[in-house]
């Protein structure tokens, strides 16, 4: 069952010098984590606020549990549950009084609907009479999702919301996605710039310039990468880069952690590419043969995108 | 319609917590209205007083050292310098030694004696036109006493004081005294509720715009009408308390007390500060960020109090002026509490004044609700 429908959407600022969104079209199965992963400007914050009914579209439409987001914007808002990429909480407010705020307006309250945050409210409840802006990053993020659960909703709207927490944290979010996938069949869409949470989800989008460059499960994704991919790594890392693009058997060669990443034409041969590097003065050079992750689809996508 | 009604009240108790620990607001509607009436009458008085005088005293005798003696006994006037000459006497007028400069002429005495009549010259300095108007009228008083007292002993003028003939005697309603503090309470009583709350109410949402928090409220259910009414209430409580608690001071301090219905003045209390808090949210609404609509109700403030009869009357504006003043809320209110306090004035002679202000209130309010977008 599709819990939302996104077709033919496309969005403009500044009386259409920036196109923003040009045409999307995809939907979300009930249930299901799906992750929006693209760069900064790609898109994702624009597309979040017309499914939030925060923002109008120019064409196209978009429905959430069945409902327009145009005319049924005031059902929507009941259904849905949006965490902002901002920390849009009151900070001057206490935690608890955050989380009873969000809970009256939507005519319930923390007792309600504790079943449902307690995993993640539970956390934070001993500081529950600190003020939200003394938080930590993480316990921060905690409150947000916590306040943007307290109505029960059908769908949770997440944009970047491990964007600036640091990794154990990040890891800490992920987790508790997916229990309240699992166990309250909360459907989830979420954004995110980092590549390396893209596995975390059922499907994801690739999204570049308000386009998506692709749509698929995340081993889809990977599975449909045919390029030959080897990590090279060196000593002398910054000249190894510039040889790498020099090297007319190497098609592309990105930076990828402590290794570069390339993808080399179909005859290559690995021990041919390190005699060539020992050859230019490299030391201790390593040319391994590797899987692709989704930042690696993501590069080789964004390229084709750029050369077609 | 229950739930809707809790609704609002979590959203006013939301704001009277934010408004309160804030820490400086509860401060300032406490000690503003104590500044205001106690320090305001006496300072921004227009009573002229302590005008600086310099005598050049060319005769050296008696009836001009008579005189000199009465301009220092008045108390507009404190003699600041005698100088030798009117040269010296320019001199300490550039200085700003002296505002007036009085020249007697040598052989005052004996023209006055002799011819029944002399010549005083008087020098103003005309910068500020008020105290320049007012001290030469001051001036000329005492002239024409010092004359008339002098015709009285001893017949030595020839010719009559100009006014002794007619003898103008006026009586003073409602405030038989001319007290310049019962006519300026009331109006700055207003002045506090406009700066108060015309001004947070513009910072309000526009402040949960800097700090993203509308985005949070604006995916809620709640409606328009709601948060803007949830804005305001808080604003209409702060506002009452002030109005009070300065017509305590007022009572404390100058021992003034409303002549008038207190109903009265609180119904216009509540039509006033709904139109300036709607006003101060409108601005709100359409700024982006809180310096931008900080410098908007600023302007605004500015225009409402000069263009209000607040510190000049309106009757003695020009056309334009006073055709502008029709669209001042603050003008109307001011009138009101005005005759409130000093006439004791009934709803009906208050009657265009509470039709202006509630026109004002159902445009301003459907205006504030209008112009609050939660999407765009």
């Amino acid at each position: 069952m599709d819990i939302i429908t996104v077709s033919k959407l496309r969005k403009s600022y500044r009386k259409g010098q920036v196109q923003a969104l040009r045409g999307l079209n995809f939907t979300v199965d009930e249930g299901e984590i799906y992750g929006l992963i693209g760069p900064d400007g790609a898109g994702k914050t624009t597309l979040f606020r017309i499914m939030a009914t925060l923002l109008l579209p120019d064409e196209g439409t978009v429905s959430v549990d069945g409902l327009d987001v145009v005319r049924d914007y005031k059902a929507i808002r009941r259904r849905i549950g949006y965490m902002p990429g901002r920390f849009s909480l009151y900070q001057d407010l206490s935690v608890e009084e955050n989380l009873s705020f969000f809970a009256s307006i939507f005519h319930t309250s923390i007792e309600e609907n504790y079943d449902l945050v307690k995993d993640i409210y539970g956390q934070i409840e001993p500081f529950k009479t600190r003020k939200a802006g003394k938080l930590s990053g993480g316990m921060k993020q905690k409150l947000a999702l916590s306040c943007a659960l307290i109505h029960a909703p059908r769908v949770l709207i997440l944009d970047e919301p491990t964007t600036g927490v640091d990794p154990v944290s990040r890891k800490e979010f992920w987790e508790m996605l997916k229990r309240l996938r699992l166990q309250h069949g909360i459907t989830i869409i979420v954004s995110t710039p980092y590549m390396d949470e893209a596995g975390q989800c059922d499907h994801i989008a690739l999204m570049q310039d308000g386009e998506f460059l692709r749509l698929d499960t995340p081993s889809g994704i990977v599975g449909a990468y045919t390029d030959t991919l080897w990590a090279v790594q060196a000593d002398d890392m910054h000249r190894l880069l510039d040889d790498l693009r020099a090297c007319p058997e190497v098609l592309t060669a990105f930076s990828f952690g402590e290794a570069f990443h390339v993808t080399v034409r179909e005859e290559a041969r690995m021990q041919e590419l390190a005699a060539y590097l020992a050859g230019l003065g490299h030391r201790r050079v390593e040319v391994t043969p590797i899987q692709a992750t989704v930042e690696d689809c993501f590069m080789s996508l964004m390229k084709k995108s750029d050369e077609g | 319609m229950k739930g809707v009604l809790m609704v609002i009240r979590f959203l006013i108790e939301k704001e009277f917590k934010q408004m309160m620990r804030t820490r400086v607001l509860p401060v300032v509607f406490v000690m503003l209205p104590l500044f205001v009436l106690f320090l305001m009458p006496k300072a921004a008085t227009q009573e002229v007083k302590n005008l600086k005088v310099c005598v050049v005293d060319n005769d050296h005798s008696p009836l001009s050292a008579r005189l000199v003696h009465k301009l220092s006994a008045s108390t507009y006037f404190v003699l600041t310098e005698t100088c030798p000459s009117y040269r010296e006497a320019l001199h300490c007028m550039e200085a700003g030694r002296a505002d007036f400069i009085v020249e007697i002429s040598p052989g005052f005495e004996r023209e006055l004696v002799a011819e029944g009549g002399s010549r005083v010259l008087v020098s103003v300095n005309g910068v500020n036109g008020v105290k320049a108007a007012l001290g030469s009228s001051y001036l000329s008083q005492i002239l024409t006493g010092y004359a008339a007292e002098l015709w009285e002993e001893e017949g030595l003028l020839a010719s009559r004081p100009v006014l002794a003939g007619l003898d103008v005697c006026p009586r003073y309603l409602f405030n038989a005294g001319l007290d310049y503090t019962v006519f300026m309470v009331p109006g700055l009583m207003a002045m506090l509720l406009v700066l108060v709350v015309g001004f947070l109410p513009a910072l309000n949402i526009v402040g949960e715009k800097e700090r993203g928090t509308i985005e949070q409220i604006n995916v809620t259910p709640v409606g328009r009408f709601d948060f803007i009414l949830s804005k305001l209430v808080p604003y209409w409580c702060v506002g009452l308390f002030i109005l009070f608690y300065a017509m305590l001071l007022a009572r404390v301090f100058y021992g003034l007390v409303p002549a008038g219905s207190v109903g009265l003045l609180l119904l216009f209390a509540t039509l006033f500060i709904l139109v300036v808090s709607c006003l101060g949210l409108i601005v709100s609404n359409y700024s982006d960020t809180m310096q931008q609509a900080a410098l908007v109700m600023f302007f605004f403030l500015v225009i409402f109090i000069l263009m209000s009869g607040l510190l000049t009357p309106v009757s003695s504006m020009p056309a334009w002026a006073k055709a502008v003043t029709y669209l001042n809320p603050l003008r109307y209110f001011i009138e009101a509490l005005r005759m409130l306090y000093l006439k004791g004035s009934s709803f009906l002679e208050l009657l265009p004044q509470f039709v202006a202000l509630s026109l004002y209130a159902v445009v301003v309010w459907t205006w504030a609700i209008v112009s609050y977008k939660k999407n765009r």
